[in-house]
Parts: structure tokens; sequence; C-alpha cells
């Protein structure tokens, strides 16, 4: 501990231990313990308390005060235990400290016991304290388990929580050492400790009351999930037979801590758990109900090394909301194609009608589940690709109200899903998923369809609207199934005539949220098919594109900012709206001007930021009307640029500068724009054109003023693009050629006004060789240093901390701590 | 309790009920469907309508030419345009005591009812649903006289003809009772029987019943009804919405505990919602008018036009339409217009505070002042100096029968770019479409119906919970191109009655109780007996006093002392002379007792037969005969032997509730 902090540490410890000066902020307990947390790991804890006996009064000032509050007790507990986490200092606290704030005679049982802060806090402590076997011992003279298991049911969830994952850590501290090796199942071989832990959990299981089945079941799911001790398989043994009994129980008491707690064991078995853990879950998953088994269907699939049919067992579980849907829909009877297994059984068909909630959320969470299993390596082959999109089909169909179901069942699902916005993003979510599978084309032609009826239907909801959007646009870009065909398929161009009209009309919405989604989508397909000649006639024969262009204008500011990225990238790929109609000349700008003036007038950020990336990848692929006059350009953009408010827009032309740098210079060492490596040097003669370029577009004085800006990101982009600029033009003439030139000296100078916060005052015209001077002169390291440092590592000293508290509490005479 | 179901249109209903002594009409709604069978009305001479061939039968026969003409296929009336009535003949509506008027669609009917049929009574609405009713049938009267057509087609009409037609004529119902337009005095005279309420106002009927308006949230002024007595209550629930838009909202909670909710009114579209439709309109005609091509918007003068108006003012900026003209012809724009913004007490809670501001409630008003939206009577005059394409034009009648609509139909109806969007639910815009046919503008149909869908009735009904439910037979089955959306009818328990046109219905409960007032006084004197806990009851002599269907029992009068005869009786003491007043016999009789107790008192050779309604006993000896039924018994005797037996029965009877009559 630096001596700066142990003088305040007194002061604190005493303001701390005053019950007239509260504390009003718990978050500088919390940084004060993890401070002390580092210190104690850094070193000695007793030499620490040595030092320090501060620490020590407090705490027992604590001890014996009755009038403390409740969260400086509660530091205190998580303090004791903190410095007792270290076996010598456990030594030295125990005698009469220790049995005071953790025993009976603590607070434990008196008033402060009812704040819930204080509960966590002793909790905690033990927490922190038990890492030796003395700290056993002591838990056990104290009688601190059966405290712990009447914590487990605590009315707060925090304390009850760590009340469970503190039991498992004792078992573990109990069962490692001198006992682990020879632990098996049989209870004499533990140690008394462990046994009363693990008879404690044997009641709990047999207990009827199902939340104590939950405390148990959770409990050993933080072990097994947690803890990889021998002793953890002898464990299971012996506990495996009460918790294959909850599943003679009806209704399985406390399912989803159940399912939990199995797949925990399974993925801490490894591939060949012992212990009848397979026939567990396979009973498991053929007992609980259609909700419940989805989540643990979902793991298993995801275990290694489980037996296959074990795995197609759950998968079949898995399909079963979908196979009764395809079974209600279906107009004549056959098999739905799905994987044996997975046929609906009437107990999936009366939760599915059971009510709308119970419905939407078992079809929502198996759709979910499938589309996490199906990007996973380990999921189940052959995947049933044309049954799962006949599903995805089928569902959006009872949403949408098209399907006609024969079945009463089918009847029922279609009340009951008709309308459902939950079910509808979730099918569409998994209709994309599924896109990237390979399979029959018969119901990609569905799949299309279904698509096209949601992105038309006025009923489809903004949120679902873009799911729409999102899916098609998977489906549209899926990998074509001849490698090296340069056009599309014929799906999505049959396909695409229908869409552009849809597209078209979704544009003019008065619903922003809907105008937003359709350029998100047209910005996407037209990075991806703007080369393609079908897409591109398509295109350019609807109003798309000249109503992209109108949507630059939107009010709404998110919609403006899309519109600029759509229009910028369709102006990329020449696709952009045609020159101004003979009946209105001259009223259409070039889209350059069109953007510049949204960068230096637009009131909101997100559609400048949006122009500025439009600009930037311009730059960067040689637009056209980039290409005629970059300099001119990047001096436009700069000038707009470096008057903007909003950091992200700063930031964004300094990106726009290093690719003109880079033009202009040759490409630099590496790809990463924060990367340090010295590029190689440019030959003097293109150097200096080169330089005298930067100067006339004025990006030295962009990137000056950026190199102070009050935002740090921008500062330190700036600093990176200097540095890459002084490597690269080293050999450019020498600091004595130029530094004693008036001329560098005044830059200096405003560069120091600058520094100082008066930005004001502009640089003036700048030669290369000045600039080069100003460059070499600049500690540009040490800044770059200080910068990549968090704007609050001074205020986060530990120094910093205990006086901002001391000056809270009033301690300090004269206020010293900043504001932070 | 009776229900006459007038009208067979679910939106348009007209329904008669018969509750206590009254007779209450609910709606009376006009069916202009039937207008969709007749050429359009054009205000400027259209050689291609009045050059339409004439229609002639299979066998060539075309004695039906000048009434019928053929267009695309179709058979058109050539003729006035006549209107579907409620049915006349299923009840005297002379005795109709007053007619509840729920909104102003639900009203176009009332000039035929209450100047044709001997109506007396006096006619209930909101200030709104007048005016802008008013407003509704003063456009009507003027669409179809300002286009005056000598000829009225009666030929096709007869039932032998008619069935020689080809659809929809063959198919068109009670075509003899069609009648065409009323006249703006008929007008006048039918809205001089109305008398204005407010909402939650308590209206008292006669004495029997008592009528509320509620808020229904439909449209300006619109209103459900709660008819009640003291132990009965009927909730009439037409043409409501629970959507934000202009109109105070629905009240719900007043609907609760009825015995009987008549529910009609609900979406025509239940399959389209509300929101989506306003975005398919806007949508639409922004594309449309980029395009350079004009938009018509067939409406009514008043109701979902503000909303949209409203929706347009925010759009319009967004999407580049601030120099298109917006054009609202309608006889009664301008007072429509107008009106709107004056019923502030109506309006939704958003649109009453801005009156405080104070600003306009509706937006149309600066779009007015801004010259983005103007409105004129009809195509001729100003319009015809300010008209600038493209434009959008909002314009009456949505069945394109009548009404400027007509012109711009044939005005726009050639180029593929212009388009009309049908937001009126009212008329299948195919239908409405078919005399304009072969069509080269774009169609565009989002009917914007703002009332009740199936789902927001299954949760009404559920909040409410009325032990019975009553509605059209259309609401109680899926529609029949959707037969499989069992989603899209109602759903409760007990199932919903329904009712078709022409129809009398049962409403299925009675009135089990009526509220009758003790004078203080004699409940003083009452001595109640506790017959078990909480339980008590006592006799009571009294005189049941009976005026304008309220009930008083009053002390009995004393027996009359001998006065002398020189005290004159007042006129105004209406009390009978009653000079003891013997306590009445209640109770059950139960049989086996009574013929014990019979035996017992001499009476012999006592038969007793069963029968549907109870027991008949005979007595042989004494030629008599008792009848006893549940709520009655009788004594038949010629003889003296009525006394005995009476003796008999009050023995054996307690006090109990049922009343005994003997004659």
């Amino acid at each position: 501990m630096d001596p700066g902090c142990s003088r305040l540490l007194p002061a604190l410890c005493a303001a701390l231990a005053d019950p007239r000066q509260p504390v009003a902020d718990d978050t500088c307990l919390e940084k004060l313990l993890d401070w002390l947390q580092t210190v104690t790991e850094a070193g000695s804890s007793l030499l620490l308390l040595q030092e320090n006996p501060c620490l020590v009064e407090l705490l027992f000032h604590v001890v014996k005060s009755q009038d403390l509050s409740s969260r400086i007790l509660a530091f205190s507990l998580r303090l004791a235990g903190m410095f007792a986490a270290q076996e010598t200092c456990f030594q030295y606290l125990q005698g009469e400290l220790l049995p005071m704030l953790f025993g009976e005679a603590g607070p434990l049982g008196g008033a402060a016991w009812t704040a819930p802060t204080v509960r966590s806090g002793w909790v905690q402590g033990l927490r922190a304290l038990a890492q030796h076997p003395s700290a056993l011992r002591f838990l056990a003279a104290c009688g601190a388990v059966d405290t712990i298991f009447s914590l487990q049911g605590d009315s707060s969830l925090f304390v009850a929580s760590a009340a469970g994952q503190l039991l498992v850590h004792v078992l573990d501290l109990a069962m490692r050492g001198p006992a682990e090796g020879h632990c098996g199942p049989q209870a004499h071989a533990w140690p008394a400790c462990a046994q009363e832990i693990v008879c404690h959990i044997e009641a709990s299981l047999r207990s009827t009351a199902t939340p104590q089945v939950a405390q148990a079941l959770n409990v050993l799911t933080t072990a097994f999930g947690h803890y990889h001790g021998l002793w953890m398989q002898g464990l299971w043994v012996r506990l495996s037979p009460l918790v294959a009994r909850l599943l003679e129980r009806d209704p399985v008491p406390a399912a989803h801590s159940l399912v939990d707690l199995l797949l925990s064991v399974a993925r801490s078995a490894g591939p060949s758990p012992d212990g009848g853990l397979w026939e567990t879950l396979a009973q498991t998953l053929s007992r609980l109900s259609p909700t419940q088994a989805g989540p643990l269907a979902l793991g298993i699939l995801q275990l290694q090394g489980c037996p296959q049919a074990l795995r197609t067992q759950a998968f079949g579980r898995l399909l079963q909301p979908l196979a009764c849907v395809l079974k209600a829909a279906a107009q004549a009877p056959g098999p739905p194609g799905l994987p044996e297994g997975a046929a609906g059984d009437s107990v999936t068909v009366d939760t599915l009608l059971s009510s709308k909630s119970a419905c939407v959320g078992l079809l929502c969470c198996a759709l979910a589940h499938l589309e996490l299993l199906q990007p996973l390596p380990q999921r189940p082959s052959p995947w049933p690709q044309a049954p799962l999109l006949g599903a995805a089909v089928t569902i959006l169909r009872f949403c949408n109200g098209s399907a006609s179901p024969t079945s009463d069942v089918g009847g029922r699902l279609c009340t009951i899903l008709v309308g459902c916005a939950r079910v509808q993003r979730a099918a569409l979510d998994f209709l994309g998923v599924l896109s990237q599978e390979t399979g029959p084309q018969e119901p990609v032609t569905q799949v299309f369809a279904i698509l096209l009826e949601y992105l038309v239907s006025p009923d489809s909801s903004p949120m679902v609207l873009k799911k729409a959007f999102q899916a098609t646009l998977r489906w549209l870009l899926r990998p074509p199934r001849a490698p090296g065909c340069c056009d599309l398929d014929p799906h999505p161009q049959l396909f695409l005539g229908e869409l552009l009209p849809v597209l078209q009309k979704r544009l003019c919405s008065p619903c922003w949220e809907v105008r937003d989604s359709g350029l998100e989508f047209l910005t996407q397909v037209t990075r991806s098919w703007g080369g393609q000649a079908g897409f591109r006639h398509a295109l350019l024969a609807s109003e798309v594109p000249e109503l992209t262009r109108q949507l630059l204008r939107d009010p709404e500011s998110y919609v403006r900012a899309s519109a600029v990225t759509a229009t910028g990238q369709l102006s990329s790929q020449g696709l952009h709206a045609p020159p101004a109609s003979p009946e209105h000349p001259g009223v259409q700008q070039s889209l350059l001007e069109e953007l510049l003036h949204i960068l230096s007038t637009d009131a909101e950020g997100f559609p400048r930021r949006a122009v500025m990336q439009v600009f930037t990848e311009w730059l960067r692929d040689g637009h056209a009307d980039v290409a005629e006059d970059p300099e001119q350009f990047v001096a436009r953009v700069l000038q707009a640029a470096s008057r903007d408010l909003d950091w992200e827009v700063r930031a964004q032309g300094l990106e726009l500068a290093l690719v003109f740098l880079e033009q202009v210079l040759g490409q630099r060492g590496s790809r990463c724009a924060y990367a340090v490596a010295l590029p190689e040097a440019a030959p003097p003669g293109t150097l200096a054109q080169a330089l005298r370029a930067l100067c006339r577009v004025q990006l030295f004085e962009f990137a000056f003023r950026a190199l102070f800006d009050c935002d740090r990101p921008v500062a330190q982009k700036s600093c990176e693009l200097l540095l890459f600029l002084r490597a690269k033009a080293a050999p450019y003439g020498s600091p004595q050629d130029a530094g004693g030139s008036p001329d560098v000296a005044s830059v200096e100078a405003t560069l120091q006004r600058w520094q100082a916060g008066e930005q004001g005052q502009p640089l003036g015209h700048l030669e290369p060789g000045a600039v080069m001077a100003v460059l070499k002169s600049l500690d540009l390291e040490g800044l770059r240093d200080t910068l990549a440092e968090s704007s609050d590592h001074v205020e986060k000293s530990p120094q910093s901390l205990l006086q901002d508290m001391l000056a809270s509490v009033g301690v300090l005479s004269e206020n010293e701590a900043d504001c932070y | 309790m009776k229900l006459y179901c007038l009208s067979g249109h679910p939106t348009l209903p007209c329904n008669v009920l018969k509750f206590k002594s009254t007779t209450i009409m609910l709606d009376c709604g006009l069916d202009m469907t039937s207008t969709l069978n007749f050429l359009p009305l054009p205000l400027v001479q259209s050689p291609r309508l009045s050059n339409l061939p004439g229609w002639s039968l299979k066998d060539g026969n075309a004695f039906l030419d000048k009434e019928l003409k053929e267009c695309s296929g179709h058979v058109f009336v050539d003729s006035v345009p006549e209107f579907c009535l409620p049915e006349t003949e299923l009840i005297d509506l002379s005795t109709v005591d007053v007619i509840l008027i729920s909104n102003y669609h639900c009203m176009m009917a009332l000039p035929y009812i209450t100047e044709h049929t001997g109506f007396t009574g006096t006619v209930y609405a909101t200030e709104p649903t007048v005016q802008i009713g008013r407003l509704l049938m003063e456009e009507l009267v003027n669409f179809i006289e300002r286009v005056p057509k000598a000829q009225l087609a009666s030929l096709w009409k007869n039932k032998d003809i008619q069935r020689l037609l080809p659809s929809p004529l063959k198919d068109a119902v009670e075509v003899s009772t069609w009648r065409s337009c009323y006249s703006m005095q008929e007008v006048n005279s039918a809205l001089s029987k109305i008398q204005l309420v407010g909402y939650s106002q308590k209206i008292e009927l006669f004495g029997a019943v008592q009528v509320t308006p509620l808020s229904s949230g439909y449209a300006l002024g619109s209103s459900n009804w709660i008819i009640q007595s003291h132990y009965e209550k009927v909730s009439y629930v037409s043409g409501s919405s629970l959507l934000t838009t202009h109109p105070q909202p629905m009240d719900q909670a007043s609907l609760k505990n009825s015995d009987v909710l008549i529910l009609t009114g609900l979406t025509q579209i239940p399959t389209a919602n509300p929101d989506g439709m306003v975005g398919e309109f806007c949508s639409n005609l922004a594309l449309t008018v980029r395009n350079g091509g004009n938009v018509l918007v067939p409406c009514y003068p008043s109701g979902v036009i503000y909303d949209l108006l409203e929706c347009l003012y925010q759009y319009i900026d967004s999407a580049g339409l601030s120099s298109i003209p917006f054009y609202f012809i309608s006889p009664v724009a301008n007072s429509s217009l107008e009106f709107s913004q004056i019923f502030a007490e109506w309006l939704c809670h958003n649109k009453q505070t801005k009156v405080y501001l104070p600003e306009p409630p509706f937006p149309h008003a600066e779009l007015i002042q801004t010259n983005k939206l103007k409105h004129y009577p009809s195509i001729h005059g100003d319009f015809s100096n300010d008209f600038r394409q493209p434009c959008v034009v909002f314009t009456g009648h949505p069945s394109l029968r009548f009404g400027d609509v007509v012109h711009f139909m044939e005005l726009w109806g050639k180029s593929s770019l212009n388009t009309v969007i049908f937001t009126e639910p009212d008329f299948s815009y195919l239908e409405a479409l078919a005399p304009y046919q072969p069509l080269a503008m774009k169609c565009i149909y989002c009917p914007i119906d703002t009332r009740l869908n199936f789902i927001q009735v299954s949760k009404l009904l559920k909040e409410v919970q009325p032990l019975h439910v009553v509605c059209p037979e259309q609401y109680t089955q899926p529609p029949p191109a959707q037969s499989h959306r069992m989603d899209l009818m109602i759903d409760c328990q007990p199932p919903a009655m329904s009712y078709r046109r022409a129809e009398v219905l049962a409403l299925p409960f009675k009135r089990r109780y009526e509220k009758i007032e003790i004078m203080p006084e004699l409940a003083d004197s009452l001595v109640p007996m506790e017959i078990k806990p909480g339980i008590s009851l006592a006799t009571v002599s009294a005189v049941l006093h009976t005026k304008d269907n309220k009930h008083i029992l009053q002390p009995p009068p004393r027996p009359t002392q001998p006065t002398g005869g020189k005290k004159r009786k007042r006129a105004s003491d209406d009390i009978p002379d009653c000079k003891v007043l013997k306590p009445l016999l209640s109770g059950s009789i139960p049989v086996d007792q009574f013929v014990q107790t019979l035996e017992k008192h001499g009476f012999s050779d006592i038969k007793v037969e069963d029968t549907a309604k109870g027991h008949i006993v005979l007595l042989q000896e004494a030629e008599t005969l008792i009848q006893i039924e549940e709520d009655s018994t009788h004594i038949i005797c010629d003889n003296d032997e009525m006394l005995r037996i009476l003796r008999v029965l009050r023995a054996l009877l307690s006090i109990k509730f049922r009343c005994l009559h003997l004659k």
C-alpha cells in the first residue's frame, strides 16, 4: 500500500465506524473492497493488518457498535472474510473477531439480520473466508452450515443464490485434500461437514415441497457446473437414485432445475458417464411436458458422446410441436417427412391447444431451439430440411390466416395463431436460418410465396415486416446452386419481379420503421447483387432508386441515414436515380452535392455519420464523382466534418483522411487502423508532391485539430494518422531545415493554444516543410500513451477513492477531490 | 321480451325491442347496397352510359331494354336508384314508442319510418349524430335530386320477370319494397322528431324502463344504449370501436351485468387491420401521385375522412407531396369540416385538450389554411377554375352510383396512371366498379373499418359477461369465403342467439320481479317473523296503486264508518272501498295432505289425477273439481261446498309466496 493511502486510511476507518457520518454511496464501499482485495492478493494480509491497525479497529468497532448502518456491517463482514482467506491472517483474527462477526454472537439473529445486505455480506464473507481447512473447522464450530441451509430459502434471491453457492464451495473444500480420492458413494468415508451437507441435499430431494427440491437441484447444478473434483462422481452415484425418483412424481417437481442439473452433470461427466445418466436423461425426456422437455432436448443434442438412440429421442421431442402443426395442416393423411419419434403426441397437441399463451410459448421455443441447433456441427444428420421448411411455412400460413386446414386441430390452431406477431417473428427468423441449407427445390417456391405474402400484407406489423425482409434477404443471397453461375437463380429472379413493386410501396409507408427496413434491405441486396444483370435491369426499371433518393429528405433521421447508405450503395454500383426529368429541370442536384448538403446541414447525427461512411467508401472504391477531382472532394468533406459537433463524424473524417493518405502516399503496412507499423518510406519526389496535396486539402489542419479533440477516440485516431504520416514522410527534409522558420513557430504556438482549448484561431496556409517539422517536434508517442489510458485513470487511483470517500463524509476540511 | 328484426344488414341494423310495456326501435339503418344494381347518375352527360345497349332476354325479347342496360356483361337498372328499406310489415310501426339512434350511419332510413308509418313517438340521438346524420341525408338527397331522371323502372320488379333476369338482379331480395330517395322536406320533418341526449343521460320511458346512451368510440357522438328496468338490463351495442381515433373512447364498464346484450355493427372487414390499411392508403396514394396520376377516394363526407386527412397531414411532407392539392368535394364538405371542429366534448381526450390551447382539434384546419386542402360543394363553379392535376379528390358517394365521384370515374377511368382507392367498407368495390368496366385506372381496396373485430368482441364479452348475446346470423358462423376461419365468428357461452331479417326472437329470459314500493306507514305496521336466520316474512295487507308503471303499496283504507251521509266523497280518493280485507291464501299445496285433510273434513270419494302441470282433485260426491297447478289453484263447483274447501285449504297453507287464484 502506498504511503499516501496509508495516511488516509485511519481517517477513513474512523469515518466508516462513525454512525453519524453515513456513507451515501454503496459503490465507494465496493471500490474500497476491490482495492483492498488487490492489496491482499499482492501480499500478506496479516502484514497489512499489522501495518494498518485501523482496519482491525474498524472491525472491532463494528462488532461492538449497535447503531451502525447495515451497509457498513455488510462491508465489514466481507472485509473480514477477505482478510481471513489467508490462513495466517485467519489465525490472527480467529480468536475473538471472527466468531463475533460470523458466530451466533454476531449480527446473526439480531435486528441487523433482517437487512438482506447484512445476510448477503455474511454469506459473501464466509465465501471469501472458506479457503483452508481451518476455515472448515471454524464453520463447524460456529454452526454456520445450518444457517447457510436456512438461507437457501431466503426471501432475497441474491442471498438465496449466494447461500447455495457457498454450500457447494464448502462441500468442495471439505472434499478436497485428504478426503479426495477415496470418497465413494458410501457415506461413512466422507468428512463430517460434507456428510452434513450431502444429507441435507438428500433430505431436500426427498421433500415433497417443490421449493426445497429446487434448492437441492440448484446446489447440485452449481456443483457440477463449476467444480471438477474427483469426488463429484461419487456424489452423483450417491444422489442419482434420488434424482431419478423425482421422475416418478406427477408432476415432476422443479422440472427446469432438474433439466439444468442433468445437463450440467452430463457436460461435466464427459463422453462416458457412470450412474445410468443416459437412462435418466431418456426417462426425463419422456416424462417432462413438451414445454419443459424442449431445453433438455436441445441440451442433449449439444452434448458430446451422447448415444445415438438418445439423440434421436431428443430430436424427435424437439420436433414434436412442428410435427403437430404439419399434421394439423395436412390436407391428406400421410407422413410429414420428419424423423421417427417426432410424431406429434396427444400431450403436445393438448399443450398447443390448451391456451394461446401455451401454444405461442411452445412454438416459439421449438423454433428458437431448432434455430440454435441448425448451425452446430453436432446437429442431427440427416437434417430434415424439407419438413422443417414445410413447418415454418405452415406456421406462417396459420398466422396470416391463409391456411385452410381441414382437421379440428388445424382449425383451432388457426384461431389461436392468426395475427400472432410473436410466432410470426420466430417463424421468420427460423425460416431465414433454414436458408443456409440446401434441399429440394419445391419448398423454395413456397418459401418465396409466403415471404412475399408477408411483405405484401398490410397487416404485417413493422417488426414482422423487418423480419420478413431479413429472411427474404437470406433466401435471396444464399449461395447459388450451380457454382460459377454468374447470374441469378431462376427463383430469385422471378421473385424479384414481384418484390420490387412491394419494396416500392414499403418505401412510401407512413410508418418510418417500415421505410427504414425497406432501405436496409435494399442496401444489402444491392451490395450483393449490384453486379447481376438481372437485378440491375429490374431495379432500374422500377421507381425504387428514385424513391430512395426522395427519402434523403425524410422527416425521420434514422430513415435519412438509411437512405444515405442506400443511395450511396446504389450510386457505387451505378444504379442511382436517373438525372432530372425534363418537367423539373435543375431541381435535381448531383448526389454528391446532396450528400454534402446533408453533411453540413442535417440536424441529426445519424444521417451525417452515414454520409461520412458513404464518402469514405466512395473514396476507397474510386467512385466516378470522386475520381473526377479527389482533392476537391476530400477538402470539402474535411471542411464540413471538422465543424461537426458529433465526434463520430469527426472520427469518420479521419478515416476518410487516412484513405486519402494511403492513396496519395501508398498503402500502409498493416490494414489495422490502430496498428503501429513503420511503413516503407516513399520516394522523396513523390512524397513532396503528396505532401503538397495533403496541404492543399487542409488535411493537416483537420488532423491537428482532431489531435486535441475533447473526445478521446478522435484524438487517438488522429494521433495514429499523424504517426503513420510521420513515418512515411521521414526522409522529407529534417527538423533543422524548417524548424527555425517563423512559419513553424507560429504553427506550434497555435497548436499549443489549441491544446489549451482555444481552437478558434485557424492554422493558416501550411507548407509541407513546416508541417513535417511540427510533426517531428510533437511528442506523438507520448500523446498516444496518454490517450491510451482511460480518461478516468487519474480519478481511479486508490488515493483518489479514499479522498472522495473522506470528502463525502465531510472529514476533509477542504474538498480536494474532483467531481468524478 | 321480444325482438323484431327488420333489417338483414348486420351493420345497418333496425330492430324493435318489446320490453315491459314499451316498444323501442333500435336504429333504423338504410341498406344502400341495392343501388349497386342501378346505373350511375352522371353529373355531366356521359355518352358512354347513355349509349349502353338495352338488355334482352335469351329468346331475343327486348321488352325490358328501356329499363335494363348491359355493360361489360353486367345488367343494370336504368332508373333513379332505390334503397332497400327495413321491414315494415313485421310489426305495426305506428306502435313504436321511441327510436334510439346509435350513430349517424344507422339513421338513414329515419324519414321512411317517421313519415310513412304513422309513427308518433320520439327519436333519441346525440347532437353530433343528428347534425352529421343531417349532412349525410342532405348530401344523399342533393346527389339524387340534382340529376333528375325521368324514368322510374318498375317492370323488372315483377316477380315473374325478375326470375328471368341474370344475377345479381335475379337474387335481389324484397325488390317490391325498394323505394327511391326521400325529400329534404321529409328529412327535416323526421329530424324534428329527434330529442337530443348526452352520454350517460338517463331517460325515463313511461316509468317502465330507463334508456341511457354510452359512448361507443366509433364516430362523433356514436352511442351504445342501455335499456333497463329495476331488475332487467338490456345492452344494445352497435358500431363500437376500441381503437384510438377521434371520438371519445368506448364506455365498456357500463355494459356489465346485462341480461341480454344485442350486438350489431361489428367490422365488415374482420381480416383487415385499420392501421395496415391506412399504410396501404398512403403508400398507394404517394406512388400514384409521384407518377403524375390522380387519386380518387370515394367516401362519405364525415367519419374516416377526418382520420385520413390527419394521417395525410403528417404524411405528405415526408412523402414529398406538399405541392399536391387535396380536394374534398361534397355539398356538405364545408359544414362537415367545420362541425368536426366544434364538437369538442365528443372527441377523444387528446383532441379535447387542444381546444384549451386553443387550437382546432383536427389538423385539417391547417391543411385548409395552407391551401393544401380545398373543399367545394360540387365540381361546378369554383372547383373547375382551381382544378390542378395531379391531385387527390375525396368525394361521394362510395357506391359510385351518384354524386361527383361518377364524374371523376368517367374522367380518370381511362388512364392507368390514375388510382381509385376504396376506403369505405360498405360496398363491394368490384360491384361498385362494374358499370365502369372496362377500366384502365388502378383500383386499390383499403377498407378502413374501425369497428370491433371478433378478437375485441371476445375480450369485451369476457369483460362485461352478459347472460345472453343476441346478434345477426352473419356473426355466428365464419364468412362464407373463409369457412375455415373459426376465429371470424362470435365465440361465447352460452352460444349467441342469432337473428335474420323478418324474424321475431323471443329473448331467452323471463321477467321475474317487479319493484313495488311500500309506503313508510305501511312498512311500519308490518310485523316480520323470522322463519330462518336472516329471512323474515310478514303478511302484507295493502292496496296496490299503479300509475305510470310505478307500483306502490299503500295502507288499506280503514273500514268505512257510517258517516251519516253528510260528507261528500272526494273525487281524488280513488282507493276502492274495501270493507274487510281478508288475508290472501298462498303457498304450494301438498296434495296427499290435502286429500287426507279433505277426508277428515268429511269429503269422500276423492279421486286424484296427475296432469302435465299438476293435479286434479275430483270430489265426485260434492260435484267439485279442484285443479292444482304450480302457480294457481282453481276450485270449480256450483254449490256451497266452496267454503268448506277453502277452510281446508286455509288450514293447510302456511305463508308462502305464490298467489292462489280462486274462481
